[in-house]
């Protein structure tokens, strides 16, 4: 009898939208805390690249006055060079503490050895665990090598050798991403935080309606009403899905209104949010509503109190997430086999949609098939949960 | 008309039912009495069919509550111990709700939710959320969604706990036109005085057994008291005596019969 879903449906919508403190944890995380997290930490990672970029080499140097031809070059491409205060012997000490990102040490000797056409000892001393100082440690790199290849050069045009001879291959190298596609880490980040919204979006309804009305009492008196139980947890977990849908469809949205401030250029992404992708997003993972919801409210059905239900369901909300961190860290690309598994496929589609990829129609639907089968089982399970006596506490 | 025939009924390792039987008949008002934990609430909550008897049977109009529990749940009305009214809906979209999963047409339900509200004075509040009531409304608005269907027979558990006087002389009342109208009403209480005040026939439990019925006056012969009070502690006493003796129980069981 669809007209008793309905009505048990309508109530809770009802009676939730009038529950403050559930409107604001359902919406508010979604709406508001997630895109502003999202923006300021991505404005942030993409300044901190710009001023890497645009930042002058300070190179500290050790026995500066040993190699007056290097020092020249390094200052013509854009070093600037500050003479150490302190020996070779402290150089280790120093980068390690931190005072300096990274050290030149031009060892004695180094003058002779280049005289005498050997190989004259440099000694760059980095932290590669300082994430801070990688890039310009790189361009330092580069620089210190630019300048070998030059001297050889000179040596071997002296000798009436062409340089091209100790140059047998000519690397260059094509990427082929697109621009949206560098930022896995930022696109995973934000299918992270559209699937937790969802999830958050349903989390007080799902124990609202089963530990919440059993606590209150009321669970017993509608028991005892001409509805079948499954007919009870369906409308229940509808109204739960609701939730939850409006919840994505609110966070993509504010996404798409927040993504037009931040600078994803400066990241090598171009943000390919505008509404249409944010509605086929929505499509992608929209699916997922019916399993979130089915698993939250078995969880909850399971607990005995508002209190144990919060607390085992904040675990609960963890589940989906371990997929999509695996995929971040790995930089897992769409197979079929993966399509087979619940959020990690919507993680995968999400993804490839925001990077302008297209999507492969298999993959969408082995991911709709497989997503919505499971939900159907939780809701199942649900239904069988909701026929036992012990549902009464 | 309630027919309850042997009972039984255990929840881990407590037997809360023992065989209980007893039967409540139309147009009359049936007290269910007994101490805490007696196994008042069990019995009511195998009639509503929320919970199902190891074994016994228990038939509401005929309707077996195990085997046929939509019908029984049909002609049911039933007041729970607690309100369980929803805070966030004013009293009239509880009613509402009740009538609604009862499958009543939009019509007749908001006819009859009207006559209720007139007949229980709670014009004034019905359309206020259920957050803020009083103990009084919200007793009046649960008997409202319990009798928003019309049910034939009722059910109210502990309906007098923590009422103020008034309250309960409306309650009473109300109990009274559902007498005369020719509804079965069975209700719960651990209040002697309570019973007696209201009701045709008794049924005593305790222990999960039952260890007396009948009309007050047959109660009162049969275990030698004029106080219904005294003849209530009597009734337990001897139950603990009976325990596990047949022939004892039968002795405190055979006075009055079915009603």
């Amino acid at each position: 009898m669809m007209r008793a879903i309905r009505t048990i449906f309508f109530k809770e919508v009802l009676e939730n939208l009038r529950d403050r403190r559930v409107v604001m944890s359902a919406f508010l995380f979604g709406v508001l805390l997630a895109p502003v997290v999202f923006a300021l930490t991505t404005t942030l990672a993409s300044q901190r690249m710009a001023e890497d970029q645009e930042r002058p080499l300070v190179l500290t140097v050790v026995g500066a006055t040993e190699a007056p031809n290097l020092m020249r070059f390094l200052q013509e491409n854009g070093a600037r060079i500050e003479r150490a205060a302190f020996p070779a012997e402290r150089a280790i000490e120093v980068v390690r503490s931190g005072l300096h990102d990274y050290v030149l040490v031009v060892a004695p000797g180094y003058a002779e050895k280049v005289q005498s056409g050997e190989p004259a000892p440099l000694q760059l001393v980095v932290d590669t665990a300082n994430s801070r100082a990688a890039g310009t440690t790189e361009r330092t790199r580069r620089l210190l090598q630019a300048y070998g290849s030059q001297t050889a050069a000179l040596r071997l045009l002296v000798r009436g050798v062409s340089p091209t001879v100790v140059a047998p291959l000519e690397i260059r190298t094509v990427d082929v991403a697109t621009p949206a596609g560098r930022s896995l880490l930022i696109l995973g980040m934000l299918t992270y935080f559209c699937l937790m919204s969802m999830l958050v979006g349903g989390f007080y309804l799902a124990i609202d309606t089963t530990a919440g009305e059993r606590e209150r009492g009321s669970l017993e008196p509608l028991l005892a009403l001409p509805v079948t139980r499954a007919q009870l947890i369906l409308g229940k977990m509808l109204a739960t899905s609701a939730f939850m849908a409006t919840s994505l469809l609110l966070t993509l949205l504010a996404f798409s209104v927040s993504l037009r401030f931040v600078p994803l250029e400066n990241l090598g992404m171009t943000s390919n949010f505008d509404a249409r992708v944010a509605l086929a997003i929505f499509a992608v993972m929209v699916t997922f509503v019916p399993l979130g919801a089915g698993l939250m409210t078995v969880v909850a059905s399971f607990t005995r109190s508002n209190r144990e239900a919060q607390t085992w369901l904040s675990v609960v909300l963890l589940i989906p997430m371990a997929p999509i961190m695996f995929a971040v860290v790995n930089g897992t690309r769409p197979t079929n086999a993966l399509m087979a598994i619940p959020s990690l496929s919507q993680h995968l589609l999400a993804t490839s949609l925001m990077r302008g990829d297209g999507v492969e129609p298999v993959h969408v639907a082995i991911s709709v098939l497989t997503t919505l089968l499971l939900g159907v089982c939780l809701m199942w399970a649900a239904v069988r949960l909701y026929r036992r006596e012990a549902i009464l506490g | 008309m309630i027919l309850v025939e042997d009972l039984r009924k255990q929840f881990g390792a407590v037997q809360a039912l023992r065989g209980v039987s007893f039967s409540a008949a139309d147009g009359r008002i049936t007290g269910l009495l007994g101490h805490n934990g007696a196994g008042k609430s069990t019995t009511l909550r195998i009639l509503s069919t929320v919970v199902r008897a190891d074994a016994g049977r228990a038939l509401v109009d005929g309707n077996d509550c195990a085997t046929q529990s939509l019908q029984v749940r049909r002609s049911l009305g039933v007041l729970p111990h607690a309100s369980g009214l929803y805070a966030h809906l004013s009293g009239r979209e509880n009613i509402l709700y009740y009538g609604r999963l009862h499958g009543m047409p939009e019509a007749a339900l908001a006819s009859a939710c009207d006559t209720l509200i007139d007949r229980l004075g709670l014009r004034e509040v019905v359309d206020r959320r259920a957050k803020g009531y009083s103990q009084g409304e919200r007793l009046k608005v649960g008997l409202a969604r319990a009798l928003i269907h019309g049910p034939r027979t009722v059910i109210l558990d502990e309906p007098t706990n923590g009422l103020d006087v008034s309250a309960v002389r409306m309650l009473r009342e109300l109990i009274r036109e559902l007498r005369a109208a020719g509804c079965c009403v069975l209700f719960s209480s651990h209040v002697m005085q309570e019973v007696a005040a209201l009701c045709d026939d008794i049924v005593i439990i305790s222990h999960g057994c039952v260890v007396a019925r009948g009309t007050p006056d047959e109660i009162r012969a049969s275990l030698g008291t004029s106080d219904l009070e005294e003849a209530f502690v009597r009734a337990a006493e001897i139950e603990v005596v009976a325990q596990g003796d047949p022939v004892a129980r039968d002795a405190t069981t055979r006075p009055g019969g079915l009603a």
